[in-house]
């Protein structure tokens, strides 16, 4: 039970580290907009399972059933709000390069960050 | 207190990434070329205390720290509402300025 509670711990935390991890590398606000949203649900999931594993208690589970619900349908309303105000400030956009016949766009040509 | 090593190592190994997902975070809050790119970061760094309390609750074994996050999660959904109306009403404001100026 100790190795279940451990291994999806550290799958929940290796996902909040992603999301991190793509918010400070992706290029415009609406790339970093879908790394948050979707990895931090997913890495706050797992850490969550695993808290409901390691009590096996039911006022615990009905607590962090609460939380996940919460997290799960704030999530997508908050990042649609965010993403609609953003899109109206006119926040400048990445732009991908059209690919040219003879080479395509390498991942090298990364955008400079503004 | 946590007697299996292996749960004690997968304690530590998730406190260093989420950690690391924090500063990421943090970071990103503090460089963010606008106010849309500091919300998100902001939004983010909610979750990520949330993802805190689940462990560190697991690691004190205490389930208190779990209402923390529920609390946290409430809170969290409100400030990102209220920043972004904010953003969308300051930039309409904004525009409408523009436009009286141009008028004149």
């Amino acid at each position: 039970m100790d190795y279940l509670i451990g291994i999806v711990l550290m799958v929940g935390a290796f996902f909040a580290m992603a999301a991190g991890l793509g918010i400070l590398r992706l290029p415009d606000v609406l790339i970093r907009m879908h790394a948050s949203t979707k990895a931090g649900t997913l890495g706050a999931g797992l850490v969550l399972l695993a808290a409901v594993v390691y009590f096996l208690d039911w006022a615990v589970t009905v607590r962090i059933m609460a939380i996940m619900v919460f997290l799960m349908a704030t999530a997508p309303i908050g990042a649609h709000m965010m993403g609609r105000a953003s899109l109206r400030a006119k926040v400048p956009l990445y732009k991908i390069k059209a690919p040219t016949p003879k080479k395509a766009p390498s991942q090298k040509a990364a955008p400079a960050r503004e | 207190m946590i007697e299996s090593a292996f749960l004690n190592f997968s304690l530590t190994v998730s406190m260093v990434l989420l950690l690391a997902g924090l500063i990421f975070s943090f970071i990103r809050l503090v460089v963010g070329p606008t106010l849309p790119d500091r919300v998100v970061a902001l939004d983010l760094m909610t979750v990520l205390i949330i993802v805190f309390c689940g462990i560190f609750a697991i690691l004190e074994d205490k389930p208190a720290f779990l209402d923390v996050a529920l609390v946290l999660a409430l809170v969290g959904f409100l400030a990102t509402v209220a920043l972004a109306r904010y953003v969308e009403r300051y930039t309409q404001r904004e525009q409408s300025t523009r436009a009286q100026k141009g008028q004149q």
